[in-house]
């Protein structure tokens, strides 16, 4: 099953819902990998909410598993790319042209979440406003503190910064406007002191 | 009396000392022999003659050479110093609120000239002498937050304030005990003080906030805060801490008078006319131990709120490994004799 | 001190009559110094001596909040109110003191707006003349929709129409006219900001309206100050002051403390900032409510109250103040 029971946090940690249909002219859908199920499971809710939909998926490493089945969702426009990152000029296009009352649901991994509300919310949607699902993966999108690179899909704690290469440890402390966990070096005061890598929630 | 600013160091050598009149104004925290989170706040309307809270904005002896520090950071890390777009007013706010108070409560060293929007801004001890335009950011080298708290010490976190909350949507930070600016931007005030153990379940940071959130115009606030720091390191930011955390590991037996310090933060809270948002100045004071001490009452008092702190505070305020070593220091100057109320010596 | 903010003496300075309902009130200070600055939507409590009883009333400060030589207001005569306006209309006179409070903003512009969108009815036009002031001065982004019954009683309606003729639109009501909202909500750009000043009826209107064509809760601003109003005398005991005080049928519950020297903190005296909310500790009777603070649960809980504008009856009510 892609649902996962995140265990109480410190208050930045975001919280994740169940996405349900709203009321609205316009919705915008982005979900990537096992998100595909929670947008079926609104369809399922409400048929009718498709034909004002516009979805934007990702498989990630699912590859065809949900293709099909988005595709008879009847969608008003459904767009499949190849990743996040590669989306954002048209995801922003989108924003540009969107109007208030416009229905933000995204779903999927932290990292596509986080990505979706940094973009929304530049575009003037209150982030209480969006809502979110998590399926799938619980790998994180991580900043290091100290070069502050991205690295993507931690599953280990403590990681090895991609960028600086400094051996980091797993806040949950998180930031909306860089979409990420923050990392700290975990053997700053005794240098060289690397507890084993644990995998997250095992 | 005027100020002899000193010429010292925050980092390598580490020269900073404090001079007798520092240590007898210095903001010890701790009204009793003990220590736990409180929304302890009093009105910033002065203070005694001489103590750092008789200004608005206190200066004092290590003036120049904290603005020489805040320069080397910002020069290693411009990310130090942000501002939301929607800020740039509550920066012109700030930089009048600090121009206005210094000028007026520091004659001698700060003065302010304004003939309508056209202000001339003398620094004596920066040595600046610049004509601006209030409000038009072309006529500032920095923006106008920058500017002027690149002339002031203590940290600035500007809070804009919606939705019943408080955003901190810009800052200067380059004194702090341990938190990113770049990183905290734009949170709201539950999530920025996220991190802290205990006071979200006693309901402190709730009471706060409705404190906050309902400070007027003319009417600043101010609490104290503390914590540990060890040599005295001004930029203890998570930025740096992979080249400043080893420094905790060097406390000894022979050292820990020398290099363990209180770092002791004011904090103020004061509205800003035109952008309604909150600024909150957190100004920094440093004491070694073996200065500590020369107060009899503080040496008693530091000891027995440092043993007897909650296990989870010493860890987050980031002592737990020392805090053996740091009592034992301290109870040689606790007599056992009982201390007076209040913060002052005796 | 706990109660309300930092006081002005002010010296009124100018009164025009705007039209048959409103008046324009100048001040200055009555030291000759400067006021201060302050931001678009801030209000100030203005002090009235009224035949022995002090009134604190709110009104929106309506001049530029960069103008530090006068502030001015305006005020709509109610004929049927507990009489602050009247004392406003009828017995202040140019040259008289008075003391107000700093302005205090609970209605402040959210300044991430990519667009201001301003929606007034009649005497609710006050706080938008100074946020429209202060947009114009940062080079803001905004759009007024104004609705008035008709052309005489319109306040402010010529100097909008000729300073800003692109960014104001004026709905005379009695002539049939009414803010097509349903059509003006749904084309907005994402990050346009919506305030509402006018009212009860208005603000729920658009509020609805809003809500139902999904615009986001934190992008919808509105002020609605409420009048204390008139009611039944009734006892109560203040247990931390240890006194039993009587509140008058004139008198909100608010100023009776203040008439007894109780200290009683406020900011707006009108139900909306949460300030002056006090706990009950023990009641016999009914309570009428007439806040926006108190949720409807803590309402229903007989445990708090807002003696800025809500009242009692019944047989003893003691309160932890």
């Amino acid at each position: 099953m892609s649902r996962f029971q995140f265990p109480k946090s410190i208050i930045s940690r975001p919280l994740y819902g169940v996405l349900k249909p709203r009321q609205g002219k316009f919705h915008l859908m982005i979900a990537d990998a096992e998100g595909a199920e929670a947008l079926f499971d609104v369809a399922l809710a409400d048929p009718e909410i498709m034909a004002k939909s516009h979805i934007m998926y990702f498989p990630k490493n699912t590859g065809q598993s949900y293709i099909g089945k988005l595709e008879e969702l009847g969608a008003a426009q459904l767009y499949i790319g190849p990743s996040y990152e590669a989306s954002v000029s048209r995801l922003r296009k989108i924003l540009n042209d969107a109007k208030v009352g416009l229905q933000i649901y995204l779903t999927g991994t932290e990292s596509l979440i986080g990505q979706g509300m940094q973009e929304v919310a530049a575009a003037g949607i209150p982030h209480t406003e969006v809502q979110t699902e998590h399926r799938g993966s619980v790998a994180r999108r991580m900043q290091c503190v100290h070069c502050k690179g991205i690295t993507e899909d931690v599953i280990y704690d403590p990681f090895v910064c991609s960028h600086c290469g400094l051996n980091l440890f797993v806040r949950d402390h998180y930031s909306r406007r860089h979409a990420a966990f923050q990392g700290v070096c975990v053997d700053a005061e005794n240098p060289g002191d690397i507890p084993d890598p644990v995998e997250l929630y095992s | 009396m005027s100020i002899q600013f000193k010429k010292e160091t925050f980092r390598n050598d580490y020269t900073f000392r404090n001079s007798q009149w520092a240590i007898d104004r210095f903001p010890f925290p701790f009204h009793e022999d003990s220590y736990m989170y409180s929304v302890n706040m009093e009105q910033h309307q002065g203070g005694p003659k001489g103590s750092v809270f008789e200004k608005r904005f206190d200066v004092d002896e290590h003036y120049l050479s904290e603005m020489e520090d805040r320069a080397i950071v910002l020069a290693e890390d411009p990310l130090r110093c942000q501002s939301l777009p929607h800020m740039t007013l509550a920066g012109w706010d700030l930089l009048e609120l600090i121009m206005v108070s210094k000028s007026e409560d520091y004659p001698d060293l700060f003065e302010l000239h304004r003939e309508g929007n056209n202000w001339r801004w003398v620094n004596k001890p920066m040595n600046i002498d610049d004509q601006f335009v209030f409000m038009d950011e072309t006529t500032l080298p920095y923006g106008p937050m920058e500017y002027i708290t690149r002339q002031t010490q203590g940290d600035f976190a500007v809070l804009d304030q919606r939705d019943d909350n408080l955003w901190m949507d810009a800052g200067m930070v380059t004194t702090q005990a341990d938190w990113s600016l770049d990183f905290d931007i734009g949170m709201n005030f539950f999530e920025w003080h996220a991190p802290v153990p205990k006071a979200h379940e006693m309901g402190i940071f709730v009471r706060a906030l409705k404190f906050l959130l309902n400070i007027q115009q003319g009417s600043p606030a101010r609490r104290l805060n503390w914590t540990m720091t060890v040599n005295p390191l001004l930029d203890t930011s998570p930025e740096n801490y992979h080249k400043w955390g080893v420094e905790k590991s060097t406390l000894a037996k022979e050292n820990v008078g020398e290099k363990q310090h209180l770092r002791v933060e004011l904090q103020t809270f004061f509205r800003l006319p035109r952008s309604n948002a909150l600024v909150f100045p957190i100004r920094c004071y440093l004491i070694k131990l073996e200065e500590l001490v020369t107060v009899p009452k503080w040496g008693r008092r530091f000891h027995r709120v440092i043993r007897d702190l909650p296990e989870e505070l010493a860890t987050y305020k980031g002592f737990i490994n020392n805090r053996p070593m740091i009592v034992e220091y301290l109870s040689a100057f606790d007599d056992g004799q009982p201390t007076s109320d209040g913060i002052w010596p005796d | 001190m706990s109660a309300g903010t930092n006081k002005i003496v002010v010296t009124v300075t100018d009164i025009v009559e705007i039209n048959k309902l409103v008046k324009r009130f100048k001040f200055e200070r009555a030291d000759r110094g400067q006021l201060p600055v302050f931001s678009g939507g801030a209000h100030t409590v203005v002090e009235m001596l009224d035949r022995g009883v002090t009134r604190l009333n709110p009104y929106s400060l309506m001049s530029d909040p960069m103008n530090q030589d006068a502030y001015t207001i305006s005020v709509r005569r109610d004929d049927e109110g507990r009489g602050g306006s009247l004392f406003m209309h009828q017995q202040v006179k140019v040259g008289d003191e008075l003391t107000i409070s700093y302005p205090v903003n609970l209605f402040a512009l959210d300044l991430r707006a990519k667009k201001h969108l301003m929606i007034a009815g009649g005497i609710g036009i006050t706080p938008f003349l100074a946020q429209i002031k202060q947009l114009s001065a940062l080079q803001g982004h905004f759009e007024l929709h104004y609705s008035v019954r008709n052309k005489t009683v319109g306040s402010y309606v010529d100097e909008l129409t000729e300073i800003y003729p692109r960014n104001t639109h004026i709905y005379y009501s009695d002539h049939g006219q009414l803010i097509k909202l349903v059509q003006l909500l749904d084309g907005q750009p994402l990050g346009t900001h919506l305030y509402i000043c006018g009212p009860k009826s208005m603000i729920a209107w658009v509020r609805e309206t809003a809500a139902s064509i999904g615009w986001p809760r934190e992008a919808i601003h509105y002020e609605e100050f409420l009048a204390p109003q008139s009611g039944k005398p009734f006892e109560v005991e203040l247990k931390q002051s240890n006194k039993t005080i009587c509140v008058g049928e004139h008198q909100s519950l608010l100023e009776a403390m203040e008439a007894a020297d109780v200290d009683a903190p406020y900011l707006c005296r009108g139900g909306a900032c949460g300030q002056c909310e006090t706990n009950v500790i023990s009641f016999d009777g009914n309570f009428f409510h007439r806040d926006h603070w108190l949720d409807d649960s803590q309402k229903a809980s007989g445990k708090k109250i807002m003696p800025c504008v809500s009242r009692f009856e019944g047989k003893s009510l003691v309160l932890d103040r």
